[in-house]
């Protein structure tokens, strides 16, 4: 897939940044015991604790890596996700969690300098397949990014985009079924029934990030991919989103990248710890948050760092 | 002559202020104990140098103004009622001879008396003016200098003052600008006005025949030349539009590989050359259109049984198109790399296509910005001249059959204003109105694609 070459080198060369300075910041600010614990060579290459798979799985990942050019992003990282759970990605920046996220439904293929090794299956299909395409993968599995990026058209027309290009819809009034829904499912049509043909962006940054996430159930995905959905987001608007993430758990997956602990802990079944590119430690969110049983991990959500 | 000493003596006098105002302040500074200056010497410095500057300077220009005023009244008041009862023109002819004579420019031939002693206060007359001009400049430059060292205190703040004519000095030179546009655009208007004074303005703006010629005798054959300008708006326009037709969807779309699917080694070597395109001049595209695309032209039309002119409108309209190529790529190859990747991840992440989020996504995002570069690009090919006159003919038919031979305003303005003309005759002030015409028309077009451009910064972000 032709792409665009600088926009995309740029995005690799910011991970490295990230990489970079993360090592750095941890090299030279961080405590001695911090220090030692990575250069210990228990904490790098070795298995991850607790249990990564689980029985009912929609999505699997076995020894994934990922390299941008040279570097290596994420390294053997294998990992389920079971059916109508959410999955909490958590770690220092740079550590690989929105990459991984990425390969789940193959954004990092707009890179060219990105190379991903390794199994992805969704519903026991390995969607890296060549002759499978990333039209149809992506319809069954949805993204919400970071920043709320609708479209620069009506709150409609955000919403209708999805079903227009997969030609979901045959005639009008099921366009206007599909958008209702999604925009009820994303908690926002009330706020905006009125003004469905006002612009997306007009909206506030919480209402911007349903309309978002109404875009991404609109063509009726399995699986939700949110990287860091509530980073731009104040304090009510996030709590809007936590509380449609449960709702929308019933009929959807959910992969959630985040840098808050808190909700992490508020919405998510089990808990993944990403460090330096690695899956340090899986487990249910409540034991992870209570019992945590690396070092790291435990370092990671005291606070110690991150 | 005197007026260049006198500047140049006022800049290194300005330079000498700069060092005393510097020195001066460091020197207060020290002897007041140290107090602490309000602003670093320099400021200090910087603002004797505009004291001395400024004030003379003004003056120097203004008298330089009105030397020559004052200089023919003063000569015009010493000569003889007889002469100084002629008509306006006769006088100004009088002393444009005496003028030029007592400047060495001309001999005595033909001058009569009166006119070399007038000459010869002339001489005098501008003499102590210069020589009082530099002397004044200069004392206006050391009491402005000296003024401004008195003032150095450490209470003095001169780095305010020193921002404050910074702002008057940047805000002097846009007005400028402004002037001169206004002053161009006033100088055509009473142009156009004297020619509507002999042509009425109805003729011109919607008349159909356009053969500019006037009657040097009332019983010439053909004397009633006619001025409607329709023919050559609508040749303007044919040409313009053709032009956009190849300009718009090539630019549009090497912009769209360029910035979406090209490979950055690619983009490297395409956009020089295709910037190379917009630094032909004008005249080399317009011999190619000349002597390669209207013959061409012409040649294929015969084959498939056209009768085509060998110049023709489609000949300039297509090298036009060409020459305009790069603006139009060069300008949305920028909008479209100016809208954001988080759109295009979106839709990516939708499922959509590379196509189908560059046309429903990216294009819409960047269309008021493509209209607007597409809108600066027409204003471009109706203000070109040199391909049309080259390509297009000089023939003012009304049609709109790109085929036959056409000509624009501007071409007609060139063909009007070349060579000897007098400039009380409507066939040349002709010129002027089609200029007024022209610039309303891009003006237009540029207020219309102003006002795109500016919707287009609220549509995202």
């Amino acid at each position: 897939m032709a792409s665009r070459m600088e926009n995309s080198e740029r995005m690799g060369a910011d991970k490295n940044v990230t990489n970079r300075t993360v090592t750095d910041a941890h090299s030279a600010g961080s405590g001695g015991s911090l220090e030692s614990l990575h250069l210990n060579p228990d904490a790098r290459g070795q298995e991850t604790i607790g249990s990564p798979f689980v029985k009912r799985a929609k999505m699997s990942a076995r020894d994934v890596n990922v390299f941008y050019g040279e570097k290596q992003a994420i390294s053997n990282i294998s990992l389920d996700i079971a059916q109508n759970e959410i999955l909490a990605m958590i770690g220092p920046s740079g550590c690989g969690k929105s990459t991984f996220l990425r390969t789940l439904n193959r954004m990092n293929d707009i890179i060219p300098a990105c190379r991903v090794e390794g199994k992805i299956t969704l519903d026991g299909e390995d969607i890296y397949q060549k002759e499978r395409d990333t039209v149809l993968l992506r319809a069954r599995v949805g993204m919400v990014f970071q920043k709320p990026n609708p479209f620069p058209k009506s709150i409609y027309e955000n919403v209708a985009y999805g079903p227009k290009i997969h030609g979901l819809a045959q005639n009008k009034a099921t366009m206007d079924e599909i958008v209702e829904s999604s925009l009820r499912r994303a908690s926002l049509f009330d706020e905006v029934k009125d003004q469905l043909d006002k612009p997306g962006t007009g909206l506030s940054g919480g209402q911007q990030q349903r309309l978002c996430i109404a875009r991404a159930i609109a063509v009726s995905p399995e699986i939700i991919l949110m990287d860091e959905p509530c980073s731009a987001l104040d304090p009510i608007a996030t709590a809007r989103i936590e509380e449609l993430m449960n709702e929308l758990k019933e009929n959807y997956t959910i992969a959630i990248v985040t840098h808050s602990m808190q909700q992490a802990a508020r919405v998510s079944q089990r808990t993944a710890y990403f460090h330096l590119g690695e899956l340090i430690e899986v487990g249910e969110t409540k034991e992870i948050f209570t019992l945590p049983q690396h070092q790291l991990t435990e370092n990671y959500i005291t606070g110690r760092f991150g | 002559m005197q007026t260049i000493t006198a500047f140049l003596v006022l800049i290194a006098f300005c330079v000498v202020s700069f060092f005393l105002g510097r020195t001066r302040s460091q020197l207060i500074a020290k002897t007041r104990g140290g107090a602490s200056l309000h602003s670093l010497p320099k400021h200090y410095g910087y603002m004797a140098a505009a004291w001395a500057f400024l004030p003379s300077i003004a003056i120097l220009l203004v008298w330089t103004g009105l030397e020559s005023s004052l200089i023919y009244s003063s000569v015009v008041s010493g000569l003889t009622p007889e002469v100084r009862a002629l008509s306006t023109d006769q006088l100004g002819l009088y002393y444009n001879q005496l003028q030029s004579f007592a400047l060495n420019q001309i001999d005595e031939f033909g001058l009569d008396e009166a006119q070399i002693a007038a000459a010869q206060h002339y001489r005098e007359i501008s003499a102590s003016l210069a020589y009082k001009k530099i002397i004044v400049v200069l004392v206006a430059a050391v009491a402005g200098a000296l003024l401004a060292l008195r003032r150095i205190k450490p209470t003095l703040r001169a780095r305010n003052h020193v921002e404050n004519m910074l702002e008057w000095m940047l805000f002097i030179c846009s007005f400028i600008a402004v002037l001169t546009t206004l002053g161009i655009v006033l100088s055509v208007l009473f142009e156009a006005v004297r020619f509507f004074q002999a042509v009425p303005v109805t003729d011109f703006l919607f008349g159909l025949q356009w053969s500019p010629q006037m009657a040097i005798r009332s019983d010439q054959v053909g004397a009633a030349g006619s001025f409607g300008f329709i023919p050559l708006l609508v040749g303007t326009l044919l040409i313009s539009i053709v032009a956009l037709f190849i300009a718009v969807p090539v630019g549009l779309m090497s912009a769209i590989y360029l910035s979406e699917y090209a490979s950055r080694r690619f983009r490297a070597v395409t956009k020089p050359v295709l910037e190379v395109l917009a630094g032909v001049p004008t005249v080399v595209y317009g011999f190619f259109a000349a002597l390669t695309v209207a013959p061409f032209i012409r040649r294929l039309g015969e084959s498939m049984g056209l009768s085509v002119a060998s110049e023709s409108a489609l000949a300039a309209g297509l090298v036009m198109g060409i020459m305009i190529i790069p603006f139009v790529m060069s300008l949305s190859d920028d909008i479209i790399n100016a809208v954001p990747d988080s759109l295009r991840e979106a839709s990516l992440g939708m499922g959509a296509t590379m196509s189908e989020t560059i046309r429903r996504v990216v294009l819409p995002a960047a269309l008021p910005g493509i209209v607007g570069g597409i809108l600066l690009a027409a204003s471009r090919a109706i203000g070109e001249t040199m391909i049309v006159v080259m390509a297009a003919g000089l023939s003012a038919k009304l049609t709109i059959n790109p085929l036959e031979a056409v000509t624009t305003i501007t071409v007609q303005i060139v063909t009007l204003l070349v060579g000897d003309q007098e400039f009380d005759s409507p066939k040349t002030l002709a010129a002027f109105a089609l200029g007024l015409v022209l610039f309303f028309v891009t003006l237009l077009l540029n207020i219309v694609a102003l006002y795109v451009v500016r919707r287009y910064r609220e549509q995202y972000e």
